[in-house]
């Protein structure tokens, strides 16, 4: 074999061991990330976690209840903000705009999704000028927006053409076949987006250390500050106790498992149900 | 009725339009008409695609479109319930009537409900059998029990048997042939005065494209069908009347035994001969 087959030869070996071994990073930090989650906040986890207040500091014990209630509030007042506006203005962007609005409207809103967490934090506090559970909520649905809006638009846009004509020629109006056929056809990989959205913002801890803030009791109201999982999270973790650091991994795999469930749901919504076949 | 001057030899090949409406005139004389195109000038941008198109839809019977790909015979029967209007470039001048008025001035929902569509490739929507077909008398508010409209569509069809069962089971779990007849029975479902049919069979076999032709012919009791189809062998199975199409012209329009047997341009006999196409 002449020298130039083997050099060809080993680096062919070469590159197939480098892309390899690079998937296998890519995998292996997740599970690492799993596996010490698991380790770390499994052993500490228990009923009180999901049940009490956090004890005051130098008691051991107590949980995160309000936490926990806090981030589902604040998910809830983010979807009711960022759903209906995201999933109006992607059905808006797919069916009635004119090319050159619907541009334009497509680069601003994958700006917007581009705009920092922290930044989207600020511009919140900024409006509101106090903490409240509904600043945090505003600033999470603001980040809820582009991602729903981009989806709702490319899944309305997949529906196949024959659809659409389908119902036309049947003496459907524009509306009335959006409302009965397009969106049906579609709204499975609309809500799969809406859930993963969901799931991303549920992570999210810069846009509310200014505007939900935090809270070690129950929160009284949607205008007053309250707990949530991620914000508990860096607190816990940045503070000096032993027993509050057990608390912050636990709280990570609670808010792991919740986006965990968000995403087994998202994908089960997706393989259900009626499938439009590509054709 | 007499199409003696057809047959005639020595006809000249530049009569093109003429034929077409001489034939109509002669067809128009002999049957009602339940739809009427006159001077019809279609454009897709600045490009003109179908050139004073004359011709009459014979109630109850089956119309069939012939020609070669891209010869605008698709587009003609889009013209018939608007559904050119989806293309935001097209524009259209002359008269079409249906029942004597003009469609282009009517509400085109209330017009597409009259003159129903059945496409290419089945279109059934993502939802059950039985919701397909009650899906236009819901829209438009139909009166009376949806179950039975359904059940008459499906047997019109002749889809009842094969479906009766399972209703409620999704319309993609047909075969190819049994979602076309489904879509069939949903534009029956409304009742249609028109059925427009664009290539029904050319996705399906032929066991399926059987099933869909003789059923053709039964639905002409019940509805007026227009049908373009590439399949010359189709067309003079199923219609009554069959206009050859080329490059956006009505070449001829005659009954079809007559268009088959003696055709009177060279290029439609040049066309169902084979010689192209």
């Amino acid at each position: 074999m002449s020298a130039r087959l083997h050099w060809r030869k080993f680096l062919s070996n070469f590159m197939l061991t480098l892309t390899g071994v690079c998937a296998l990073i890519s995998v292996s930090v997740l599970f690492l990330i799993l596996g010490y989650l698991l380790f770390n906040g499994g052993t500490s986890i228990n009923w009180a976690f999901f049940t009490q207040l956090p004890k005051p500091v130098g008691e051991v014990g107590g949980g995160m209840a309000n936490a926990i209630v806090g981030s589902a509030k604040l998910l809830l007042a983010a979807s009711l903000l960022g759903v209906p506006i995201g999933f109006l203005g992607g059905i808006y962007l797919a069916e009635f705009s004119g090319s050159s609005v619907a541009s334009v409207v497509r680069y601003a809103a994958d700006l917007l999704n581009g705009v920092p967490s922290i930044v989207t934090g600020v511009f919140a506090y900024g409006l509101f000028k106090h903490f409240s559970t509904l600043a945090g909520a505003f600033a999470l649905g603001i980040m809820m927006i582009p991602i729903t809006l981009r989806s709702t638009e490319e899944f309305l846009k997949s529906v196949p053409r024959n659809l659409r004509e389908g119902a036309m020629a049947l003496g459907a109006s524009k509306s009335r076949t959006i409302a009965t056929v397009i969106v049906p056809a579609a709204y499975r990989g609309i809500l799969t987006a809406i859930l993963l959205a969901l799931a991303r913002v549920a992570g999210e801890t810069a846009p509310l250390l200014f505007t939900a803030f935090g809270n070690r009791f129950w929160s009284p109201g949607w205008n007053q500050p309250t707990a949530s999982l991620p914000v508990m999270i860096y607190t816990y973790a940045l503070s000096p106790y032993e027993d509050w650091h057990r608390q912050a991994w636990s709280a990570g795999l609670v808010l792991l498992g919740l986006i965990l469930i968000i995403n087994i749901v998202a994908r089960t919504i997706l393989s259900r149900g009626i499938v439009v076949p590509r054709s | 009725m007499s199409v003696s001057a057809f047959s005639k030899p020595g006809i000249s090949v530049n009569i093109n339009a003429t034929a077409g409406v001489a034939a109509n005139r002669e067809i128009a004389a002999a049957l009602p008409m339940r739809m009427n195109i006159s001077k019809m000038n279609f454009y897709y941008g600045p490009k003109q695609i179908l050139f004073d198109i004359n011709m009459g839809i014979a109630d109850k019977k089956v119309t069939a479109l012939i020609g070669p790909s891209g010869c605008g015979k698709s587009t003609l029967l889009r013209t018939l319930n608007r559904m050119h209007e989806t293309v935001s470039t097209a524009r259209l001048d002359g008269e079409i009537l249906l029942d004597g008025q003009n469609i282009l001035a009517q509400d085109v929902t209330s017009l597409r409900r009259r003159v129903g569509m059945v496409f290419q490739r089945p279109n059934p929507f993502p939802k059950s059998i039985f919701d397909n077909v009650a899906y236009g008398p819901r829209i438009n508010g139909t009166k009376g029990p949806i179950a039975d409209a359904v059940e008459k569509s499906l047997r019109h069809a002749a889809l009842w048997e094969e479906v009766k069962d399972h209703l409620h089971k999704s319309a993609y779990e047909l075969s190819g042939g049994q979602q076309q007849r489904l879509c069939i029975a949903r534009a029956l479902a409304v009742e249609p005065e028109v059925l427009l049919m664009d290539e029904p069979c050319s996705a399906l076999d032929p066991i399926s494209t059987a099933k869909i032709e003789e059923l053709m012919v039964e639905l002409k009791n019940l509805t007026t069908i227009t049908i373009v189809t590439h399949n010359m062998q189709q067309a003079a199975r199923v219609s009554d009347f069959t206009a050859f199409i080329l490059t956006g012209q009505v070449i001829e329009f005659r009954p079809t035994p007559q268009l088959f047997t003696t055709p009177s341009d060279p290029r439609t006999e040049a066309y169902i001969t084979g010689r192209f196409g």
